[in-house]
């Protein structure tokens, strides 16, 4: 875990996987902020 | 192994996470992948294939694989051209590539890609690329979708289609369990031709452009494998154009996972910008109906006023009219009155003089004096 | 309710009730024997040919054809155009019942079916496009269940999960688009990893936005084609408001879908240019990606507008057929057609007969879970109770 990635494989497998669960992050966070972002409009 | 995939979700914890991120910053900005330093490779040089498919009958021993339907001693099987199958790993085939010059014999089996296509289209990860240079296939995780066949550039994997409940994808292993036990790959051992070379793929490359250097008008100045598809861990040197026995020379040099870094890369900025876009959108069409709303209710309000108005100017005006002819009645009536007086006044005087005066002394006499003139 | 439609319907159904009968015996026959016997008894896959009809119709096709949830509901909710509303029942139906069929008709694809929840509970392949697919296919099932469910729910009456279903509208449109955007287009995605395999005029680095644009449009066109069906056989069902909006939605729904053909038109041109694949449009598959590129992008979309202009429903609505079998098409050529192009004719690909059986088994599936819904659950009109709740 500690070397470096030898392959593009391994790389994308690694950054691909992180993505993901950013995404997962992205989509609920941004969802929340929409709320926080408009929860005090009038209408 | 640079990371246990299995547990790729398990380590990424949150303090994991950071750590590891952190640590292979520097690595990650640098995208040249040297790949497994000491792993192996075999170089086969076609043009010291007799054809005499040894090599097919030890891997079809080694891999324990149900017998051919024709013994693998029968050489009349070369005179068509075939394929890796669920039960061949490897195949020789022949081409006679001039009139009557000897065919040419040349095996095929998976070429053990240093960035397999079929590694990277599999949404399992049942393919390996392992450090002793051979890609490895898990059944054991496999679902069957069979995504790996349409993504190897060679046509390798097979599919056991034939079974209903445990199908698998099969294809070489590069005798994976005997590098392990420090054996060579079954098709290596058996070849008496010395067509088959095993050892550092470093070390053969050398060994192929060395034969190529010695022997220039006997070989195509090309190493096929070396840089096809990001480059195999088989390796080819052929005295015939490579194109002419079905080795497909337009496969390019990038490795397939870059093929899809594209589109792969564009999923999250999708997620990342739809929501914005979309959330605008939106957005923008709520306003455009907030806006709609009121300025519909400001006509509304607006008409209302305006009818009010002229309900009242109509009121008014109509108030007016009722007014003047209340007025130009009561005028009317007053004249008639007074004309009837008049009148009878006239009588009066007419009649008797002395009753008129006293009633209206002036008037009747302006009267009498009028109407007698 | 359901003997009602059984009576009024009765001459139309009687027919169709005993050929989709004689479908679903046969389909379960071939099920059984795929699922005993192996790929190989009931298809012509092939070590060449690892994807046939399966993938290239129920997958590819089946997931552009259901667009219409996403299109609609999009339209409606995020892109503020309320008149259409009455079309979104229909539409998000549409999408539900074509998702689940295409996760049905992978079950027999895959060759361990109950493995398919491994991608995610085993190990993840995240550098697969399939992998991606898979999640969004997952996920966007369940967003169109939850779209869908309102209906259900009012129809059994289960008034406090309704509104809390109705209340996740938004929430569910939002996220469906996005999930949308990204398993169509990667879809075409797939076919990037074999550009020695998938014929030069079709393959191109644009694959995705070409699958993604032309879901729109598959997605708009289906709607047309399932309304005007649905006219035809369930009228009896629909409200006074759907009956009313249903001549504005197909002149809507026309127009958008010609200006988006007109698009997707541009950006194939584009293709072409950017790979200087001209001098191929000479060859066979050059007069055959003509043939899609004119015959069902060109003039769909010239027709729609002609349609729209003219206000000719009926011409509209031929489009719309004319616009799915267009769509119909350019999957099978990616997928199948197109496909292994540089194989000898003896090592290509056509399907079984039972393979093309087991998909006319899914569709019909499809069509009997329809009727069944919209004869029972309020799609086609608001139900009483919940008329003003929007």
């Amino acid at each position: 875990m500690g070397d470096v990635f030898l392959t593009l494989q391994d790389f994308m497998t690694f950054t691909k996987g992180v993505t993901y669960l950013i995404m997962v992050a992205a989509l609920c966070g941004i969802g929340l902020f929409w709320r926080f972002l408009n929860a005090r409009d009038d209408d | 192994m640079s990371i246990s995939r299995r547990k790729f979700l398990g380590w990424i914890g949150a303090a994991g996470m950071t750590s590891a991120v952190g640590r292979k910053a520097h690595a990650a900005s640098n995208k040249q992948f040297t790949g497994y330093a000491e792993a192996n490779a075999v170089l086969h040089d076609i043009s010291l294939c007799i054809g005499c498919r040894k090599c097919e009958d030890a891997c079809n021993k080694v891999n324990d694989l149900p017998p051919p339907k024709a013994s693998f001693s029968d050489l009349s099987v070369l005179e068509a051209s075939r394929r890796t199958d669920a039960y061949t790993y490897t195949v020789v085939n022949q081409k006679q590539t001039s009139g009557n010059a000897k065919p040419v014999f040349f095996k095929n089996q998976c070429n053990h890609c240093l960035e397999p296509a079929c590694a990277s289209a599999c949404f399992v990860q049942a393919f390996r690329k392992t450090d002793t240079g051979a890609v490895t296939y898990d059944e054991t995780v496999c679902v069957g979708c069979r995504y790996c066949m349409v993504a190897c550039p060679f046509e390798i994997p097979a599919y056991e289609y034939d079974k209903a409940l445990t199908p698998r994808v099969t294809k070489c292993t590069m005798c994976y369990p005997r590098l392990i036990d420090g054996k060579l790959p079954g098709c290596v051992e058996a070849c008496p031709a010395e067509a088959l070379s095993f050892g550092k793929r470093d070390d053969l490359l050398a060994l192929a452009r060395e034969r190529i250097r010695k022997f220039p008008e006997r070989y195509v100045n090309h190493v096929y494998g070396e840089h096809e598809m990001g480059g195999t861990s088989w390796l080819y040197l052929s005295n015939v154009p490579f194109d002419r026995i079905g080795m497909r020379m337009d496969l390019g040099t990038r490795p397939a996972g870059e093929l899809t870094a594209g589109a792969l890369g564009a999923v999250p900025i999708v997620v990342g910008l739809w929501p914005i876009l979309l959330g605008g959108i939106y957005a923008v069409s709520k306003r455009k109906d907030k806006i709609a709303a009121e300025e519909q209710a400001e006509a509304v309000a607006a008409a209302l006023e305006e009818a009010n108005a002229a309900a009242d100017a109509r009121l008014t005006s109509e108030l007016e009219k009722a007014e003047k002819q209340k007025q130009l009645a009561i005028e009317k009536e007053v004249q008639k009155a007074l004309e009837e007086q008049a009148a009878a006044a006239a009588e009066k005087a007419a009649g008797a003089d002395g009753t008129a005066d006293v009633d209206k002394p002036e008037a009747g006499d302006d009267d009498s004096r009028s109407s007698t003139e | 309710m359901s003997d009602h439609t059984a009576e009024t319907g009765k001459s139309v159904f009687t027919l169709f009730n005993l050929v989709a009968g004689i479908i679903v015996v046969m389909g379960l026959i071939l099920t059984f024997l795929r699922f005993t016997g192996g790929l190989s008894t009931v298809t012509n896959l092939s070590d060449y040919n690892p994807w046939g009809i399966w993938i290239g119709f129920d997958l590819l096709t089946g997931v552009a054809l259901a667009a219409g949830g996403y299109v609609t509901s999009a339209a409606v909710y995020i892109f503020g155009m309320k008149k259409y509303h009455s079309a979104v029942r229909p539409a998000v139906l549409t999408g539900f019942l074509g998702y689940a069929l295409v996760v049905l008709a992978l079950n027999y694809d895959v060759g361990r079916p109950w493995r398919l929840p491994y991608p995610f509970i085993m190990q993840q392949g995240t550098t697969s496009l399939l992998f991606e697919v898979a999640a969004c296919v997952a996920l966007y099932l369940s967003v169109l269940f939850l779209e869908y469910s309102p209906a259900a729910l009012e129809w059994l009456g289960l008034k406090r999960a309704r509104n809390l279903a109705i209340k996740l509208t938004m929430a569910l449109t939002f996220f469906g688009v996005i999930l949308s955007t990204l398993h169509q287009s990667s879809l075409g995605a797939l076919y990037l990893i074999a550009p020695s395999k998938l014929h030069p005029l079709w393959y191109s680095t644009y694959l995705p936005v070409y699958f993604f644009v032309s879901s729109i449009i598959a997605g708009i066109s289906m709607v047309l084609f399932e309304s005007t069906l649905s006219h035809r056989y369930f009228k009896d069902k629909m409200s006074r408001t759907y009956l009313d909006e249903h001549n504005p939605v197909t002149l809507g729904f026309g127009k958008a879908a010609s200006y988006v053909l007109a698009g997707y038109f541009i950006i194939k041109i584009i293709g072409i240019s950017v790979d200087n694949n001209w001098h191929l449009l000479g060859t066979g598959y050059g007069v055959w990606f003509l043939v899609e590129l004119l015959g069902f992008v060109a003039l769909p979309c010239f027709l729609y507008a002609v349609g729209v202009r003219e206000k000719n429903l009926l011409l509209i609505r031929c489009t719309a057929v004319w616009t799915v079998l267009g769509v119909v098409l350019n999957r099978l050529n990616v997928s199948l057609i197109a496909f292994n192009y540089h194989l000898p004719s003896t090592e290509r690909y056509v399907p079984h007969w039972m393979e093309v059986g087991i998909t006319l088994f899914i569709v019909t599936l499809g069509v009997l879970a329809f009727r069944f819904i919209v004869t029972r659950m309020p799609i086609f009109y608001e139900h009483p109770d919940y008329e003003d709740a929007h």
